[in-house]
């Protein structure tokens, strides 16, 4: 292998009667990271995880799984993924037990380890005590984590999964979020939600795909530094004109918000809050509260899945 | 792998009552059919005076126990086969065998094995009820072996139809409708057509009836034309599920 990729995905497009669903969506993963795929309902993540795992053939591109070609050798390169789709894949008239234990076999677990491996990944998933019960019996949770069981039953490379926590409780959604990155350090993991604080707590890497093109791709970091921005919301029982705020060092702009808060904006590199406690403290102000102004993931979401609606409005 | 899809499929069908219940009313239909035919054959016998009146006890009980495979098969095979492929897309398992690493003829041949060792059951059931009269007269094994061939041929023949429409819709009651409907067309072509015996088209039409190629077997007859008829139609219901599955993948 040339490079690190677990996971090339090339140009993919898939057409559905003419209308494209996916287009020219390119991206490539190394092993280690997690990758958020956001986007509103019906932009193309479902579809473009489908053609990930070899489920759905692209109407143009190409896949490649640690160097692998979806295309020219599906049972290699499906070997290496373990997929969770939006809908569970279980059969309810089997127990748990019974179940994972097809799963490994299908999935090529050899026949020694296949029990070993059944044993580790309820242990992994928390379904220890549920061995014996009919999936049918257990609760949505529970059924989820078997989802998530057979998805990585055969240690696989790159684990794909599709809105992984909806429909858990918290306590069970913080779980699962702890085994995503336990998964994810040592292997590839792709998820889709629309739960944007989840992609801050478990990717290292965002992808927004909307109207079934990419329209953010790049570290999490990237995403959280738009969020956070140059901005301090401040609170003061007396406060002062916005003349006498712009005289601080730094500050570029001061918006007084409905509220009574003052927003003040400030030029790179620079961090004014020290600047402004002096000068409130000097000048009894009455200060209350400062703290940085976050936009949240929701706003940073909307500007760039509604940029180009706004920009064909105009 | 294809062992390990049909121990798969066998799995699940012992998993519901489905399975228990077809298997047990069926070798209870087959055991009182051999049972009645086993205390007729002393009374028929003994009524026909005349040698050449009377027939072997294989003849007469086989030909009454497998004459009611066939056509039990024409049920069951259908309640059976419906739900392999259209219940797995309407519970969305099928993304489970897609996504593993198993070729599409792996899935497809993994289903009919699974369903055609389900059937196998009870054929080895039928047959070791017949054998189990060697101990008290002679067997013509022969024309037990004829039969067998020629049921399994029928059975593989079903299922692979079976699993075809089962291919095609999402609704497993569909599947079964359709699958009956083709299998007594197919088994009752020869009966709408033997009367006619001039007519090309109606000559080429009895060809296609299963009945028409698995009576020969069922009186003993091993003919290499109706096992080469009855592997090619296996053979092509299995590729047009084959294809099916496949459009599935390029186009849905």
């Amino acid at each position: 292998m040339i490079n690190n990729f677990t996971v090339e995905a090339t140009e993919l497009t898939r057409l559905y009667g003419g209308r494209e669903a996916v287009s020219n969506v390119s991206f490539s993963l190394s092993k280690g990271q997690v990758l958020g795929f956001l986007g509103p309902n019906g932009a193309g993540k479902s579809t473009t995880m489908k053609m990930l795992t070899g489920n759905l053939a692209p109407s143009n591109g190409s896949v490649k799984i640690c160097g692998i070609d979806m295309m020219e050798n599906p049972k290699e390169a499906k070997a290496l993924i373990g997929y969770l789709p939006e809908m569970r894949p279980l059969y309810k008239e089997l127990t748990v037990d019974e179940y994972l234990t097809i799963a490994a076999r299908l999935h090529r677990v050899s026949a020694g380890n296949i029990k070993k491996a059944v044993e580790i990944t309820k242990e992994r998933c928390g379904l220890a005590h549920m061995s014996k019960r009919l999936i049918e019996n257990l609760s949505n949770g529970y059924q989820q984590r078997v989802g998530i069981a057979q998805a990585i039953i055969h240690n696989p490379m790159v684990v794909i999964l599709d809105e992984p926590t909806v429909g858990l409780d918290p306590i069970q959604i913080r779980d699962i979020r702890a085994l995503i990155r336990e998964v994810g350090a040592e292997r590839s993991v792709i998820i889709s939600t629309h739960i944007l604080p989840e992609v801050e707590v478990v990717c290292d890497h965002v992808q927004i795909i909307d109207k079934g093109k990419l329209v953010f791709n790049g570290a999490i970091d990237v995403l959280k530094k738009q969020r956070i921005g140059n901005k301090l919301l401040i609170s003061m029982s007396n406060p002062p004109s916005a003349d006498s705020l712009l005289k601080i060092a730094g500050v570029t702009e001061v918006e007084v918000l409905a509220t009574g808060q003052m927003r003040v904006r400030f030029a790179e590199d620079v961090t004014p809050a020290e600047a402004i406690v002096q000068a409130a403290v000097h000048n009894n102000w009455g200060l209350h509260q400062i703290s940085p102004d976050q936009t949240s993931l929701e706003e940073v979401f909307m500007q760039l899945t509604y940029q180009d609606a706004a920009l064909t409005a105009a | 792998m294809i062992l390990n899809l049909a121990r798969k499929e066998l799995k699940s069908m012992f998993a519901s009552p489905m399975g228990w219940v077809i298997l047990s009313i069926l070798i209870f239909a087959f055991a009182t059919y051999f049972i009645n035919a086993v205390t007729q054959y002393y009374g028929m016998m003994a009524g026909s005076v005349k040698s050449n009146g009377r027939i072997g006890v294989t003849l007469f009980i086989g030909q009454s126990v497998f004459g009611l495979a066939s056509f039990v098969m024409l049920f069951a095979v259908p309640l059976l086969s419906m739900r392999l492929i259209a219940e797995e897309r309407r519970t969305q398992t099928l993304t489970f065998l897609f996504s593993a690493p198993i070729s599409l003829t792996e899935i497809v041949l993994g289903k009919f094995l699974g369903l055609f060792a389900f059937l196998m059951i009870i054929i080895a059931v039928i047959t070791a009820m017949l054998c189990t009269l060697s101990n008290w007269t002679e067997l013509d094994f022969g024309f037990i072996f004829s039969n067998v061939l020629g049921l399994c041929l029928l059975i593989a023949s079903f299922s692979a139809l079976g699993l075809y429409f089962s291919s095609i819709t999402a609704q497993p009651v569909i599947a079964g409708l359709l699958s009956f409907i083709a299998l007594f067309t197919l088994l009752a072509l020869d009966q709408f057509l033997a009367a006619d015996s001039s007519n090309q088209l109606s000559q080429i039409l009895r060809q296609l009836s299963l009945m028409h190629h698995f009576e020969p077997l069922s009186k003993g007859i091993i003919d290499s034309t109706d096992i080469a008829f009855f592997l090619l139609f296996t053979g092509i219901f299995l590729i047009f599920t084959l294809r099916r599955l496949d459009a599935e993948r390029l186009r849905a």
